[in-house]
């Protein structure tokens, strides 16, 4: 990892330029339409609550800051776990099934370097553009159910938004998301080369760099949400 | 060498030399441990006991640095090839050229269309793994194999699936690389007419036994071999 780091890697550079488009270009889409539904169902169960209150403006409240200091991160790592974790194991489980990975290791291409390390960084780089992209999809969501069945303005909904967040609380989302990159790549390319010989050697992998990249996110997250309260962040 | 995984011995005290230039076949039944042996050698898989030497350097007692030094000596064809499927062809052979010579990519591309051309794939440089036939992947792999000039070449079954007049192809290939470049092979295989055909020495390796019982030119083998299961293996039919 470090020598990738440094540029002294071996690894195909517009390899890397793929795997940057892969993992954050062509998730878009999915991270889009998960958010915007998540920011919908809490802007519509916050209303239900607040509306005994005859508070339904702070639904904007409840979804800025629920969105980019929780689940904007937490839905765009756990769709991530199971879009391109799922993938990092297929194409490495593949890989290993095939001796691709023998064959690079016999020319003196370490698979650590040349396909592990290029997909956590991938990961890494990209989460934290794709985390910026789901808060605002997330917040769309909650601004359409806040207009539509709320009856609050956009002017409104939006000028409480942008006062309830602060700048620490998108902070925190960004500062989980590449953790939760990490991790999600973690699990997919060590269940990838772990890949065993059988037939369904591959979908076993898989299955497990799901799982255990989805529970690491929440794991991790607990951990993350707990410190940044301690930090008073 | 002895080779095993965790508790269970596959094969126990190998010893053999293999002659530069020569072609060296590994033989036996299978699940006898023929490509764990080659794995060992070419640095996948630690011996349990042993070791393996390159002109006196000892390969696994050696450091990292050293062991990198002794692979780039190294061309290794596996099962199936191995072919990168993410690559053409041509990419396949030009990556090591690219990554560990730094040669522009230009000039890569040259020496991988050459290398195709010598293995009679000249024209499918461009194409992926999936887009040709086993036999041709495995004719693309050698080139692969040879893209650094190695002196010496391991093939793991290199003829497996292929029809009779593709792996006859295949032995002239070898046959050729060795006069031409003098390079030096070690061949697993089971294929008869394949070992009588290319192969200078020979060991063979017994997986109930778990040891090598036999060592020498198949010809003189089957000839002279008192062992049941050897003489079994070696005279399925009859070869010139």
């Amino acid at each position: 990892m470090k020598d990738v780091l440094l540029g002294r890697g071996h690894f195909e550079r517009r390899d890397f330029g793929l795997l940057l488009e892969q993992t954050g270009g062509a998730a878009l889409p999915l991270v889009a339409v998960i958010n915007f539904l998540v920011g919908a169902v809490l802007a519509f169960l916050g209303a239900v609550q607040l509306e005994q209150f005859n508070a339904t403006l702070y639904v904007a409240n409840l979804v800025g800051v629920g969105t980019v200091r929780e689940t904007g991160a937490l839905m765009t790592g756990i769709v991530m776990a199971g879009r391109t974790g799922a993938s990092f194991a297929a194409v490495l489980g593949t890989m290993t099934v095939n001796s691709e990975v023998d064959a690079l290791e016999t020319m003196n291409f370490p698979p650590m370097e040349f396909l592990v390390a290029p997909r956590i960084l991938a990961m890494v780089l990209m989460m934290p553009l794709l985390v910026l992209y789901a808060d605002v999809f997330g917040i769309l969501g909650g601004y359409v159910v806040a207009v539509g069945l709320l009856d609050l303005t956009p002017a409104l909904y939006l000028t409480q938004t942008r006062e309830a967040m602060t700048l620490s609380d998108v902070l925190v989302g960004l500062l989980k998301a590449p953790a939760f990159g990490a991790v999600v790549a973690l699990a997919g390319t060590y269940f990838g080369m772990k890949t065993g010989r059988t037939a369904s050697a591959v979908g076993i992998s898989t299955t497990r760099a799901v799982v255990s990249g989805i529970l690491l996110v929440i794991v991790v997250d607990a951990i993350l949400t707990v410190f940044f309260y301690a930090v008073r962040l | 060498m002895t080779l095993a995984y965790g508790d269970f011995v596959v094969q126990a005290d190998i010893t053999f030399s293999v002659r530069r230039g020569s072609v060296f076949v590994v033989m036996g039944d299978s699940g006898s441990g023929k490509s764990t042996l080659m794995r060992h050698m070419i640095g996948l898989d630690r011996p349990a006991r042993g070791d393996v030497r390159y002109g006196g350097t000892p390969y696994w007692s050696s450091s990292e640095a050293e062991r990198r030094r002794l692979r780039r000596r190294f061309g290794v064809l596996f099962q199936g090839a191995g072919l990168l499927s993410s690559m053409t062809l041509a990419e396949n052979i030009s990556l090591p050229l690219v990554q560990h010579l730094r040669v522009p990519r230009g000039e890569a591309r040259e020496v991988a269309v050459t290398k195709l051309e010598l293995v009679g794939l000249g024209g499918f440089e461009d194409s992926y793994p999936s887009q040709v036939s086993g036999g041709m992947r495995n004719r693309a792999g050698p080139a692969r194999s040879l893209a650094l000039d190695p002196d010496i070449l391991f093939l793991d079954e290199p003829s497996a699936g292929l029809d009779p007049l593709s792996a006859r192809h295949l032995d002239d290939l070898i046959l050729e690389l060795r006069s031409s470049l003098g390079t030096t092979f070690l061949v697993v295989t089971h294929e008869l007419p394949s070992i009588f055909a290319i192969a200078d020495d020979a060991i063979f390796l017994d997986g109930e036994r778990h040891r090598m019982v036999a060592h020498g030119p198949p010809r003189q083998m089957a000839e002279t071999t008192t062992d049941p299961k050897v003489k079994a293996f070696l005279q399925r039919g009859q070869y010139p």
